[in-house]
């Protein structure tokens, strides 16, 4: 592990329920969702991670335990260091706590998430879809939801095909 | 089945303040179809008078699923869709896919590719701040700019062209080097280009840096500090303007940017003329690394050797038994990679551009990410825009130079 990591890694450890992973050289951290803010602020505030690069998530579907990561890759700008954070969410319709409040810019971020995973953040102050057309059905990134190609409809089909897509009228 | 979701009034009041309700402000809608606003932007204003109370930003125009279609298919095939994402800085898309593919599988790339990669991101870097320099200067009225400038954007593209047969969407970078080697003909073309760019950028230069309209447009316009930019995840020229010197050749080398010998330009306005400053002294410094590049440019093979993640060369295949199970091995099922995830990134001409690719131990990655920079820049739009008039915010779009197939993906 680096060794500008592992004064933050070390102080995660003992003082949070959190558990690093290591892969080619780039570390994670397993967060708990209810220790993801303070998670956060620690690191902001003692060990200067300043900027967020971004947030995402990952579908793991069919599996439910978890069926979600969501990953946070923190950037210490004066240590020059990146550090990631993973919080497993369970179930078909999870949620977490925002991190607005430490990244402003987690707000389209978490956005983003929303819109492709159906994940609700706690607390956030807007929101709404970011990508998809506001009145769109269904969450495009997660697993379940179909990649196949799209019929084109016209006005005499338009229903027969709607008849064939159950995610469009869920 | 449920109904159509409907969107109420109410759940959109939040974003206007409390005089736009009483009609005190005026509420106007710029773009999506709108010539300065870079693509498919659409910008919801609040107005008094002609200032801007408030600006939000509406994206998503340009949304295409690459993500999604990426997760369903193989590592090399996904690779066509990295070109289709930032459209000004196609090569560079393509050297981050591959060098986050590269770290997922532990693949080495040999040292003439190497350079060849650097060679032509930097040509893609001189490109996209050409095109920038000759769009948001045309914003702001000043023409001539934008048709000389295009003028020298298309010798790069002409280069591209030769090495990969695209002008723009080369996906010439691929997985473990290149996708051939570069024609004869490619260094003599560098060599003419890089020999006429300087003398034209002072022309440029002279039309511009000191020009009184220009100055009184960009000077004081668009203000942000290098605080506001690393709270809210600004990199490139933007947060460079600011006067922080955070650039990702230098702070974490790739394709070994560590051996060439450049400066990274910063200007400390935080304005829209200190980011015209950075972008125009960058394209100086991407020169030196394309002339450095030119002059050490090695001999040797531009793929890895791994068959396991590299085809064979095209004249095995009539003669090699193995070379034809593994070439049609490779193009029909791909190559496994581990389970883990990796994230990789370069400095694309707006910032950070990255890739987080998880591998699920298939041919087929469990989840692609694009951490594109222009995502990220365009969300600080509120914040650079309030108390100016509609007139700069053109200029400020601009400046920020946006790509909305970066941004929507």
């Amino acid at each position: 592990m680096d060794a500008k990591l592992q004064p933050a890694v070390d102080a995660l450890t003992g003082r949070l329920n959190v558990e690093p992973v290591e892969f080619r050289d780039q570390v994670s951290l397993l967060v708990q969702p209810d220790q993801i803010v303070s998670a956060a602020q620690i690191l902001r505030d003692e060990f200067q991670f300043d900027m967020l690069t971004f947030l995402t998530a990952v579908d793991y579907w069919p599996e439910l335990a978890p069926r979600f990561h969501i990953v946070y890759m923190l950037y210490s700008v004066p240590h020059n260091a990146n550090l990631s954070l993973r919080v497993p969410l369970e179930g078909n319709a999870p949620h977490l706590p925002t991190l607005e409040g430490v990244y402003p810019n987690a707000n389209w971020y978490e956005r983003e998430v929303w819109d492709m995973f159906g994940v609700r953040f706690d607390g956030h102050s807007d929101l709404r879809r970011i990508l998809m057309p506001a009145d769109w059905q269904g969450h495009p990134l997660r697993k379940d939801y179909p990649l196949g190609y799209e019929e084109v409809q016209f006005t005499f089909n338009a229903e027969e095909i709607d008849l064939r897509k159950p995610y469009a009228r869920e | 089945m449920t109904e159509q979701n409907e969107i109420l009034l109410d759940e959109l009041k939040h974003l206007v303040s409390e005089r736009a309700l009483t009609g005190e402000t005026m509420l106007l809608n710029m773009g999506p179809q709108h010539p300065s606003t870079h693509g498919v932007l659409r910008l919801l204003l609040e107005l008094d008078g002609e200032i801007v109370v408030n600006c939000i930003p509406d994206i998503g125009f340009l949304h295409t699923g690459i993500e999604k279609n990426m997760e369903a298919k193989t590592y090399q095939k996904a690779e066509v869709m990295t070109d289709r994402m930032d459209y000004l800085n196609t090569v560079g898309n393509n050297l981050v896919y591959c060098l986050a593919v590269e770290k997922l599988v532990d693949l080495d790339v040999p040292p003439r590719a190497q350079t060849i990669r650097v060679l032509l991101t930097e040509l893609t870097r001189i490109a996209s701040h050409l095109l920038w320099m000759g769009t948001s200067a045309l914003d702001l009225a000043a023409m001539s700019v934008f048709l000389y400038a295009m003028r020298e954007r298309e010798m790069i593209l002409d280069i591209l062209e030769m090495v990969s047969g695209a002008r723009m969407m080369t996906t010439y970078i691929r997985p473990g080097g290149l996708w051939r080697d570069v024609p004869v003909e490619f260094e003599e073309a560098v060599a003419n280009f890089i020999n006429i760019l300087p003398g034209r950028l002072d022309e440029y230069e002279s039309l511009l840096t000191t020009n009184a309209l220009f100055l009184e447009r960009t000077e004081g316009i668009g203000v942000i500090t290098t605080q506001q930019c690393i709270q809210w995840g600004i990199t490139g020229p933007v947060l460079r303007a600011t006067g922080l010197p955070y650039d990702l050749r230098k702070a974490r080398p790739y394709s070994g940017y560590e051996q060439y010998d450049f400066d990274i330009p910063t200007a400390t306005g935080g304005d829209i003329y200190s980011r015209y400053r950075v972008r125009v002294a960058e394209v100086r410094q991407s020169l030196r690394i394309v002339r450095q590049a030119l002059d050490r440019l090695p001999y040797g093979p531009v793929r890895s050797n791994n068959r396991k993640f590299v085809p064979p060369p095209r004249s095995e295949l009539s003669t090699s038994m193995e070379a034809v199970i593994q070439h049609f091995k490779l193009w029909t099922e791909g190559f496994p990679a581990p389970k883990g995830s990796v994230y990789a990134a370069i400095e694309s001409p707006r910032g950070e551009l990255g890739f987080l690719i998880e591998g699920n131990g298939g041919s087929r990655p469990q989840r692609v990410f694009y951490r594109g920079p222009t995502f990220a820049n365009l969300q600080i739009m509120p914040l650079l825009s309030k108390g100016h008039f509609v007139a700069d915010l053109v200029g400020i779009i601009g400046s920020i130079d946006i790509v909305l197939g970066d941004c929507d993906r």
